[in-house]
């Protein structure tokens, strides 16, 4: 896939989230315009040659009230849009209740994904692991909870526009839904050290018949999975 | 303290021309040998952090290939030229901490704090010498150390410049030990230092400003350096803290960040960025400040709307102290918090405004000058903008999820800490040369230099913005790993090789300066026709400044005055009223 731009969207709120960056490049574009046009206007039209005197002015008032007042309600209006689409991505308490629960654990240098099996339920027998490999089902909710057994890593998937901070001690917990079918990449983005550039994960967005199938695979050839590393805390409470 | 007291004490040591070479030069009290000296060291540290970034450039357009010249290197980092990974870490880590310690922070607060301020404000030298003179010298150790850290087992510290534990905390992860510890001890030396400098710059201009330099006559730049002074010695005390308790968990094992033991890994990310985010501005307001002086005197005209430029940096002073959690959005934080952060960061966006439409309301009308120093200014202010303007992407919080710890961060920083500090920098380096050594730069060269710099510096970091959105992680050794940054190769190679022009653009100005030095145009009287006080003495000014103390009528920037003849107006020229 050739781009240089956003790579595709496949996640419910990546969508939102790329409008709210255009939205961003919208209004910081017009500011960067005004203000740039301004500045070369003025260096050509006061230049010296043109201008051979400068007028004595100390200010305005006025127009520090007004580049007061308008930059100050862009921002605040840019606070309260973009608070509804951080609290639906990142509020613990805006995880839909459907969701298919993962366990991801993060170590130097790879990423281990625990499913819940067939029975849709962590802690269970039919539960199994996967290294670097996320399978899913389009259209369908997922719940995780990130921990890290060893230092910091950031589990990034470019095309759900997902990304969280894995903290060893703590469980973190986010939620997406993917929507379109296909095979994109997993990548760390917090350095982690020596193998921080190769800990690359794979995420498969199947149907849900191709998914029972693949799972079906997996539970006729996979040892028990061991049980999760903490499931004392295990509802969606963030650690913080 | 009293200006009448320090003047006395001067004279009563003695006349400097009778010190010995040593005294004069080396372990110098007067605080204009002191600024010079940080100017040595930091420009050394400049180019040194330049070369490290280099060789990054090349690992990341031409990953796996030997780089030219690369041979130099020890087979423990890049055995043929080829850089390896741990290596390649170590290089992200010094660079940025190079560059933030040991060039931006002391090319701006240990020059110019040391250098303007006595002499802006009027007084003979800074309120403790002694002091002063230790600011510098412990900088020797400091800078020592982390160059050091290099040769020893397991290299230089791999854990970035911001040190993110567990990974900084214990070797076992990082397979870097001793280098981890000596970043950590440097840095603590260098903190002392920059506290020493810090009592230093606030003493002095509460204490020791002339007659009539009331608070609001005093130059933008000596409020800046002021302001950034009081973060500094509330900031930094933070960073030495953390750094000993990070060293403490390396070497007595102690566990406050590591978590097996009950530790916090989030903590360390709470006391750094309480600290790097005053940084950051501590990196910039200095260069504001010596903006707006150059603005002012190119455009012939008064700054616009001087008391709201004082305002505006005190309220970016504040407002720096409650944003630090914008770093933090996907580090695990609570949410909430993260909604907190989103709301103060976007209002601080609105002091920084303030400042850029007043740089632009004292260009309007004016009769602007295209000295090198002018250019250099003008180019802050363009860059400047951009780069606050992208800082607004990662203000809101939800855009952050995707661009966080991509190299859109990375553009932003450069724009910020390059396009805004260096360019000041290089404006402050043209304007007070000839104070500083009583020679002038040269005009063709230095505007040779500003072309260069500024197109290959757009080149070189405006295509990160994009690399970023393509969603290209920060701190990757390789990114043709990645399937999906495959596409994204041919633009790390332009940048790559726009890194290595923008380097060579900096030849020119490595010709000037050292030309300059020996061979310049000898200063005149006031080049610049300014109205501050540093331009009413000789050039260099001779120890202890003022040969009687001066007294101060007006503010700095009567440019154009009906007053007076002239289109300046000395501060402390007298004037019969009209
Ligand atoms: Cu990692
Ligand atoms: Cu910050």
């Amino acid at each position: 896939m050739q781009h240089w731009w956003f790579p595709a969207n496949a996640s419910s709120y990546g969508g939102q989230l790329d409008s709210l960056f255009f939205v961003i490049l919208y209004i910081t574009g017009a500011v960067f315009l005004i203000v740039e046009v301004a500045l070369l206007y003025f260096l050509f039209r006061y230049r010296r040659g043109a201008n051979q005197t400068a007028t004595y002015i100390e200010g305005s008032t006025a127009a520090e009230i007004v580049w007061t007042t308008i930059p100050a309600a862009i921002c605040i209006f840019l606070a309260l849009f973009s608070q509804r689409l951080w609290s639906e991505i990142k509020d613990p308490d805006r995880i839909p209740p459907d969701a298919v629960p993962l366990e991801i654990t993060a170590k130097q240098f790879e990423w281990h994904i625990r499913y819940p099996g067939p029975d849709g339920r962590q802690g269970s027998d039919d539960d199994f692991s996967k290294r670097n490999e996320l399978h899913v089902v389009v259209g369908r909710n997922y719940a995780f909870r990130l921990t890290s057994e060893d230092v910091i890593h950031s589990f990034f998937v470019p095309v759900f526009r997902l990304k969280q901070d894995a903290v060893p001690g703590m469980h973190l917990s986010g939620w997406f839904r993917p929507t379109s079918t296909g095979q994109w990449e997993i990548a760390c983005a917090e350095l982690c050290g020596l193998g921080h550039y190769r800990m690359r994960g794979r995420v498969w967005v199947h149907t849900a018949e191709d998914f029972d199938r693949w799972q079906a695979s997996q539970a006729a050839g996979a040892a028990p999975a061991a049980p999760p590393a903490d499931s004392v805390a295990s509802s969606g409470a963030r650690a913080s | 303290m009293s200006t009448a007291t320090v003047a006395a004490e001067h004279a009563a040591r003695g006349r400097h021309e009778d010190r010995p070479f040593i005294r004069k030069y080396v372990f110098s009290t007067d605080h204009k040998i002191i600024g010079i000296q940080f100017l040595f060291l930091s420009l050394l540290f400049l180019l040194a952090g330049g070369l490290l970034a280099m060789t990054i450039r090349w690992q990341l357009g031409f990953p796996g290939q030997p780089m030219p010249g690369g041979g130099v290197m020890p087979e423990t980092m890049a055995p043929g030229g080829v850089v390896l990974p741990e290596f390649y870490n170590a290089l992200v880590t010094m660079h940025g901490t190079f560059m933030v310690f040991f060039a931006i922070m002391p090319l701006l607060v240990g020059v110019f704090a040391n250098y303007l301020i006595p002499l802006k404000i009027g007084a003979p030298d800074m309120a403790f010498p002694t002091l002063n003179m230790w600011s510098f010298w412990l900088m020797i150790p400091a800078g020592t150390l982390m160059l050091a850290s290099f040769f020893v087992e397991g290299g230089a510290a791999a854990a970035g410049w911001t040190a993110y534990a567990p990974l900084s905390a214990n070797p076992e992860y990082s397979g870097v030990s001793a280098g981890q510890q000596l970043w950590c001890l440097s840095l603590i030396v260098f903190a002392l230092s920059s506290l020493l400098g810090s009592v230093n710059y606030i003493t002095t201009v509460v204490n020791l400003r002339a007659p009539g330099m009331t608070w609001f006559r005093m130059p933008l730049s000596i409020w800046a350096l002021f302001v950034t002074a009081i973060l500094a010695i509330l900031a930094v005390p933070i960073l030495a803290g953390a750094l000993i308790m990070l060293l403490f968990d390396q070497t007595l094992g102690t566990h406050f960040f590591l978590p097996a033991e009950g530790g916090q890994p989030l903590l360390w990310q709470h006391l750094f960025w309480f600290f790097g985010h005053p940084e950051v501005y501590i990196l910039i307001l200095p260069a504001m400040g010596i903006t707006s002086d150059v603005i002012s005197n190119g455009s012939r005209k008064p700054i616009f709307g001087y008391h709201s430029m004082v305002y505006a940096l005190i309220g970016i002073a504040f407002l720096g102290w409650i944003v630090w959690g914008h770093h933090m959005f996907q580090s695990g934080m609570n949410p909430t918090l993260g909604t907190t952060f989103m709301a103060s960061t976007l209002v601080i966006a609105v002091p920084s405004a303030i400042k850029v439409f007043n740089w632009l309301g004292t260009m309007w009308r004016g009769s602007i000058h295209f000295t090198t120093p002018m250019l250099n200014g003008v180019a802050f202010v363009s860059m400047f903008v951009i780069g606050g303007l992208s800082g607004m992407f990662m203000a809101a919080a939800p855009v952050d999820i995707y661009i966080h710890d991509t190299y859109f961060i990375v553009a932003h920083i450069h724009y910020v800490l390059f396009g805004g500090s260096l360019f000041a920098i290089f404006a402050g380096i043209y304007f007070w040369f000839p104070s500083m050594f009583g020679r002038m730069m040269s005009e063709r060269l230095g505007k040779i230099h500003f072309v260069l710099t500024f197109v290959t510096y757009n080149l070189t970091f405006f295509p990160m913005h994009i690399l970023g959105m393509g969603g290209h992680m920060r701190r990757i050794y390789d990114p043709s790993q990645y399937e999906f940054l495959r596409p994204l190769m041919p633009m790390n190679r332009f940048i790559t090789i726009s890194a290595f022009l923008l380097l060579a653009a900096q030849l020119p100005f490595m010709v000037n300066f050292v030309w300059s030095l020996f061979r310049g145009k000898k200063a005149e009287l006031n080049p610049w026709r300014d109205n501050g006080l540093e331009w009413t003495v000789p050039s260099p000014p001779p120890h202890g400044n003022f040969a009687e103390t001066p007294t101060v009528y007006r503010g700095p920037y009567e440019f154009s005055s009906p007053l007076a003849e002239e289109d300046f107006l000395p501060q402390n020229r007298p004037v019969a009223a009209p």
